[in-house]
């Protein structure tokens, strides 16, 4: 296990290389100047030029920028955006806020999802079943801002029963509303998914056997069909979570959440190369760690996977 | 001294006086609008309409009863508050709240005396400064002449790459300490006399440069800033109606909160008891607050709601024209458009365009059909300037001007109108050349370029083909600003190459005329001019569209769009 757990973790490596320098490779092949952009349309004076390209080692060539960066990261020091705030405590500011909407996002869809999906998947073709299917196609169909607006027009504006925004300083109920339109996309999936993997089990061998043998129908309802139905839901919340974390752009758009999607997309507009790298390279992290626990969860799923 | 004005509709772009923000701010929003845009339209018209009890709720429940705690829209500075190093309206709001400059402007543009006790002079390239005695900033130490030549310097020497450095061309000696080595750390034209009195000498006679003063860039700065710019920008120290509320008070991407200032004692004190601003990453989301009761007064209405949100928010809508023309140039080089043809067809081409019925069927009423060159919330503007005439829709004129025209040289080709896409020009560019077409009978259509970028591009090195949109947003409430930068022989931004001596001479007339009314009253006559030749096709003037809660009062707009904040109060 902590065999397996180290080479996952030296595969990392060249993934965090090889994300890192594609995405600063992007970053800097933006088009227009970042001091232009700066200045607006106001002319720029060759003093000033020379001050500023100084300070962002933009006059060096690409690769001595790159590796310039990752010797900062490796001493945690992520540089200045072009603003002067340090890029270290802009991530410490956002990722906080995004890590508690994916989170609240993550246990709707997966207490909902998983919830009704298994009733779904027990009483296949009922009239429970039939609606939930078609409410969760209807979800699926529903792209995420029209399900933002919607909300916000709704519950925030017209009966005023939540606050139609969230903003600084939020408690975590703030959070049910744009965590529910957050997750919704997978809270549809994780119900199919649910429903047709508890389905399939029903009928699986091990679950005639443990009928057979006279264990209560909770039990193997709980222990024998759910537990072994939860694999393929496990794989897609733990990627999913890295989804939700980099996704939320649109939604903490709409509902004014001061996260990692707002950071990331202000700093694309303003051509903040470093926040940008940044931000997404802890993204990257995310997702790989998000992976790695997932595999790890398999084995405690299904003993029949052990890992060495 | 002036940029262009790269986006017509102030809602979507984020402007500091005379600035544009580069592409930065403006595309912040337009990426995300152009995706919810429909959605926000979708949801309002499902869902609203039918009652405003919904909003006026929220609006109650929310208020509390706290009294004068203000709360507006904003959006993260995209640098440290620094006077002379912000140049968008994200920062500059908040500058303008916590500094008080020499002069301020009153919500009709003129300029009154803030910190200045007098600014005088008898040949308008020589001023002598005098400011009030007594002033204070809000951490106790004095406001004095040296603090305003300090800041000025600092502001103006190239090494500091300060983004606001440009305000300051006008002053001798910019050259000297804006050149690689700087050649000066001080500006020359700058003079302490005592602790209250300073001068100014100029490069030329430019009777508006005090009209300039109320500028953000000529904010004083205390000693203590000079120590460490960078700390200083975190926890600014001012002299104006506000202060932070306490150390740290701005939270980056979230807020910021201030209290009156009680060292203030100028005209502009504030009458709520606290102000504070929330950045809003879209308009969407801040129009939704403004219903939902938890913003007092939004400055910028989001594109999707801009139909409708004079029936959401009846009496509590503002739409007023901004301080923004909109124009299209068509360059004397052009084949048919030099000379006297040339003017003819200018003129024909003004005269076939229906101004009011764009306005209101393209624009939902948010923009004002232009009767001159410059802009209503202007001090001296007038709507009666001679020769505006050519601005009204007249189809037999119209088609009699074309006709002369043809009889010195008959028409052939296709007239086509330059315009961007990235920010949503194509629909009246559509109706403008719709209504050529039907007017006067010609092929007309509009030529589109991907970017902003790329048009300027074109305009600047004179390969465009064609006639192109052009526009522009005012540095400071003055006549001259509207007409200098763009019309005066080899001007900066003078895009056709016009050049009419006689216009030139009633410009240098008006900028060595020290008296306000004369000078004006010289540049209408210089207007009168530009009416016969068309240097461009004045359109109409973009609005400021906002709102305000329903608790909110005495909510006024400036004459920048921005609204006055220290006289907002709520009952």
């Amino acid at each position: 296990m902590g065999w397996y757990i180290g080479r996952r973790l030296l595969q990392m490596v060249p993934v965090f290389f090889g994300a890192t320098l594609l995405i600063y490779a992007l970053v800097f092949l933006l088009p227009g100047d970042p001091i232009l952009a700066l200045f607006g349309d106001k002319p720029v004076s060759e003093s000033a030029r020379a001050t500023l390209t100084a300070q962002y080692n933009l006059d060096e060539p690409f690769l001595v920028q790159y590796l310039l960066f990752l010797k900062g990261i490796f001493t945690f020091d992520f540089g200045q955006s072009f603003s002067g705030q340090p890029v270290i405590d802009q991530l410490a500011r956002a990722f906080p806020v995004t890590i508690k909407l994916a989170l609240v996002a993550l246990v709707i869809e997966a207490v909902l999802g998983i919830g009704f999906g298994f009733i779904a998947g027990l009483r296949r073709g009922g009239v429970f079943d039939s609606t939930v299917l078609f409410l969760s196609l209807v979800v699926i169909g529903i792209p995420v801002f029209v399900l933002g607006f919607v909300s916000q027009f709704v519950f925030g504006v017209k009966w005023g029963i939540v606050s139609p925004t969230v903003g600084g300083d939020p408690a975590l109920a703030d959070f049910i509303m744009p965590g529910a339109v957050l997750g919704a996309l997978s809270f549809a999936y994780v119900l199919r998914l649910t429903r047709n993997s508890v389905a399939e089990g029903l009928s699986a061998d091990h679950v005639r056997t443990a009928t057979a043998k006279g264990l209560s129908r909770p039990r193997v309802m709980t222990v024998h069909v759910l537990r072994n139905s939860l694999i393929p839901v496990v794989t897609f919340l733990g990627t999913d979570l890295g989804a939700l974390m980099g996704g939320a752009v649109v939604t903490e758009g709409i509902f004014n959440i001061p996260g990692v999607g707002n950071l990331l997309y202000q700093s694309v507009v303003r051509q903040e190369g470093p926040t940008v790298v940044s931000v997404v390279t802890v993204l990257v992290l995310v997702y790989l760690i998000a992976n790695l626990v997932v595999d790890l969860l398999y084995a405690v799923l299904d003993p029949r996977i052990r890992y060495v | 001294m002036s940029s262009f004005e790269q986006d017509d509709d102030l809602n979507q772009t984020a402007k500091r006086v005379g600035v544009v923000a580069g592409g930065p701010v403006l595309t912040r929003r337009d990426g995300l609008k152009g995706l919810v845009g429909v959605a926000a339209v979708a949801g309002l018209a499902a869902c609203g309409g039918s009652d405003d009890e919904g909003s006026g709720t929220g609006g109650g429940e929310s208020g509390g009863g706290t009294g004068g705690d203000v709360i507006v829209n904003g959006s993260e500075p995209q640098n440290k508050l620094v006077p002379t190093n912000t140049n968008e309206v994200g920062g500059g709001r908040l500058l303008d709240s916590l500094w008080a400059g020499l002069v301020y402007y009153k919500a009709d543009g003129t300029p009154e005396n803030d910190v200045a006790e007098s600014i005088e002079s008898s040949d308008a390239q020589n001023y002598t400064i005098k400011i009030k005695s007594g002033q204070t900033f809000s951490d106790g130490t004095p406001v004095t002449a040296k603090s305003f030549v300090d800041a000025w310097n600092y502001g103006a020497l190239g090494t500091n790459a300060q983004l606001s450095s440009y305000f300051f061309e006008p002053i001798e000696g910019f050259e000297a300490v804006q050149s690689e080595p700087p050649a000066a750390q001080t500006l020359s034209g700058l003079a302490v006399v005592d602790d209250t009195t300073f001068t100014v000498k100029l490069l030329q006679p430019e009777s508006d440069f005090p009209l300039r003063l109320g500028y953000s860039a000529f904010y004083p700065l205390p000693e203590s800033a000079f120590a460490d710019m960078e700390a200083f920008g975190e926890n600014p120290v001012g002299n104006g109606p506000y202060k932070l509320k306490a150390e740290g008070a701005w939270q980056h991407n979230v807020r910021i909160d201030f209290v009156p200032n009680e060292t203030y004692d100028g005209p502009r004190k504030a009458q709520n008891d606290s102000l504070s601003f929330v950045f809003y990453e879209t308009n969407d989301a801040a129009y939704s607050d403004l219903q939902g009761g938890n913003l007092d007064v939004l400055d910028a209405i989001p594109p999707s709601a801009l139909a409708t949100f004079e029936d959401d928010l009846g009496d509590r809508a503002v739409n007023i024209p901004a301080a923004v023309f909109q124009s299209y140039c068509i360059p004397e080089r052009l084949p048919h458009f030099g000379g006297e043809e040339g003017k003819l067809r200018r003129q024909a081409l003004s005269y076939a365009i229906d101004r009011d019925q764009i306005c209101e069927t393209v624009f939902s009423g948010t923009r004002t059909p232009a009767k001159d060159f410059t802009s209503p919330v202007i001090a001296g503007y007038s709507e009666t300037v001679a020769g505006n005439e050519v601005l009204s829709f007249d189809a037999a004129k119209a088609k009699q001007l074309w006709a002369q025209a043809d009889a010195i040289s008959p028409w052939s080709g296709t007239f086509t109108l330059a315009y961007n896409t990235d920010l949503g020009h194509q629909e009246w560019v559509d109706a403008v050349t719709a209504s050529i077409r039907q007017t006067l009978g010609i092929q007309a259509e509009g030529a589109p370029y991907p970017t902003f970028a790329q048009i300027r591009t074109e305009v600047t090195n004179r390969t465009i083909t064609g006639a192109f949109r052009t526009g522009w947003q005012a540095d400071y409430p003055g006549l001259y600003n509207f007409l200098g930068p763009l019309y005066a022989t080899g001007a900066g931004s003078n895009d056709g190459d016009y050049s009419n001596p006689e216009f030139d001479a009633l410009l240098q007339q008006a900028a060595s005329t020290t008296d306000q009314d004369q000078a004006n009253e010289l540049l209408q006559q210089a207007q009168t001019i530009l009416f016969t030749d068309l240097p461009v096709i004045p359109l109409w003037y973009s609005n400021a569209s906002g709102g305000f809660g329903e608790n909110a009062e005495n909510v006024q707009f400036g004459w920048n769009s921005v609204p006055l904040y220290y006289q907002v109060t709520k009952s």
